[in-house]
């Protein structure tokens, strides 16, 4: 096995040893999905949109990906500090397949716990209309792990102190999520609100899987693929760049 | 094994290191002493390539800290001041990350990590968790990691801070067992002057970013005609408590010990 490799592994076996943290983070795409889900269903119907759950529950797996990917990018401040990291900083290896590595690894298990979301999301009553399409809700899935995993080790290469935790949750993280087409569709929405939700990277990973599991046809999802798959290199290439100025 | 000459090292308007040259022989035990803030950290970030000098040079291994950077990184090992290993993982586990980062052949790994374990009387603990280890035990296996790619030079950045004094005396013995041993060169770190006297063939002592002293600790106290080697630190450094802003690594260190309690 290679460097990449070894913490890629690493940050599986870190994931799969803290069950804790697992159930911790799925507490709030539950939440979201029970009060938003069934909370919202009437009014969606009624407004002639179909079924919300059916419109919500891509939303809300992108949601438990978001959160989980974002944070596991940041994290990297405090193993810079504590962890493992200080000491592959000066490894005879390459810092670029450092940052490889563990954005992968973080990225899987971002995507593990957006499964785990799905299956949450199907117990709820979630149908998928087209199983031969999952794997490109799979696919979407993964990058949008990979790019706020990317994000997520940008900041965290930038920020030399926890103290700004707060911030990147407070508006970065949330507004990423609430403005985006997660909760309520583009269409309709008063132009500067749509304009921002039409600039949101995560708008396209959430397109992408709610197509995918809603059967839309295939030109949208290649135009969401293409956004979202140049995004994710384009940042990922950012956050290489920025780890790699790193000073311990 | 290390070769300093005219390093200099500027933050802004700081000097952290000004114009140091010194040189340390292979197989030596060598202590790097001075105040907070003097520069050693400063000096050690150079040697280990993670910081690049102003001016002047430095050769690790025979090789040169800039130009030679991947070679100086497989010459040395290093225990960090803060700790490094990752807590979720073995031992075993943490060991096998660093032999696969530093490329020691799949063939014998494993043997040489039982060894290395066994070495720093962690043998039957291989596959617990390291967030159940004592610090002491923390420490021990930071030690057997910073070995397994049998450097030929370990830099230990204040190895002994915050360890009781059984567990002090004990990491001692390793280090110069293994300087004897395994012929490894030591370059180390510590504010504690009785373990530089009892440990050290040689004292380099820096201050204000200079190199102000250097020889035994015998040399030492003979020079400044004191009686213990902390009095002859004082009379070289003086009296003055060092003021240094919190550093953000500060703060987190006060974070860690709330949360983590140590």
């Amino acid at each position: 096995m290679g460097a990449i490799g070894i913490l890629w592994l690493r940050q599986i076996r870190r994931y799969l040893r803290s069950r804790a943290r697992m159930v911790g983070s799925l507490g709030q795409p539950v939440l979201f999905l029970l009060a938003f889900g069934f909370g919202f269903g009437p009014v969606f119907a009624r407004a002639g949109e179909g079924d919300y759950l059916a419109f919500v529950a891509p939303g809300i797996i992108a949601m438990g990906i978001l959160f989980t990917a974002t944070f596991s990018g940041i994290e990297i401040i405090w193993d810079r500090q504590f962890g493992f990291l200080r000491e592959t900083l000066v490894a005879p290896v390459p810092r670029l397949t450092i940052v490889l590595g563990r954005t992968l690894g973080a990225a899987t298990v971002a995507l593990i716990q957006g499964c785990i979301v799905f299956a949450i999301t199907l117990i709820a009553g979630f149908r998928v209309r087209e199983l031969t399409l999952l794997p490109v809700a799979l696919l979407f899935m993964f990058l949008i792990a990979l790019l706020f995993t990317a994000i997520g080790t940008a900041v965290g290469s930038v920020l030399r102190d926890m103290q700004g935790f707060q911030l990147i949750m407070n508006f970065l993280v949330l507004p990423l999520f609430f403005f985006s087409n997660a909760l309520f569709p583009e269409a309709g929405l008063p132009a500067p609100l749509r304009l921002v939700v039409r600039l949101n990277p995560l708008t396209y990973g959430i397109a992408g899987v709610r197509g995918a599991l809603g059967a839309a046809h295939g030109l949208a999802l290649l135009a969401d693929f293409a956004v979202l798959g140049t995004l994710a290199l384009l940042v990922l290439g950012i956050a290489a760049f920025l780890f790699s100025r790193i000073e311990v | 094994m290390i070769e300093v000459s005219g390093l200099v090292k500027t933050f802004g308007s700081f000097t952290a290191v000004d114009h140091v040259s010194f040189s340390v022989p292979e197989g030596q035990i060598r202590a790097f002493l001075g105040p907070n803030g003097a520069g050693k950290t400063t000096t050690i970030k150079i040697l280990t390539t993670v910081l690049a000098p102003s001016a002047g040079s430095a050769r690790v291994a025979g090789h040169d800290v800039i130009r030679e950077r991947a070679a100086v990184r497989r010459a040395f090992g290093i225990v960090f001041q803060d700790p490094s290993l990752d807590e979720e993982l073995t031992a075993y586990e943490n060991m096998e990350l660093h032999g696969v980062l530093y490329g020691v052949p799949r063939a014998g790994r494993r043997e040489r990590i039982a060894a290395l374990l066994g070495f720093v009387g962690l043998s039957g603990r291989a596959d617990d968790y390291v967030k159940e280890f004592s610090g002491g035990m923390k420490r021990r296996l930071e030690i057997a990691r910073a070995l397994l790619h049998r450097p030929r030079l370990l830099f230990l950045d204040e190895p002994t801070l915050g360890l009781d004094p059984q567990t002090r005396n004990r990491i001692w013995e390793f280090v110069k067992e293994l300087a004897a041993r395994e012929k490894v060169t030591v370059f180390f770190t510590t504010h504690a002057m009785e373990e530089a006297e009892r440990v050290a063939g040689e004292i380099t002592v820096i201050d204000h970013g200079r190199i102000v002293a250097e020889g035994t600790a015998a040399l030492l106290k003979e020079q400044t005609a004191s009686a213990t080697l902390e009095e002859a630190f004082i009379a070289l450094t003086g009296r003055d408590i060092r003021a240094e802003d919190a550093e953000p690594a500060d703060r987190m260190r006060m974070m860690r010990r709330i949360w983590r309690g140590r």
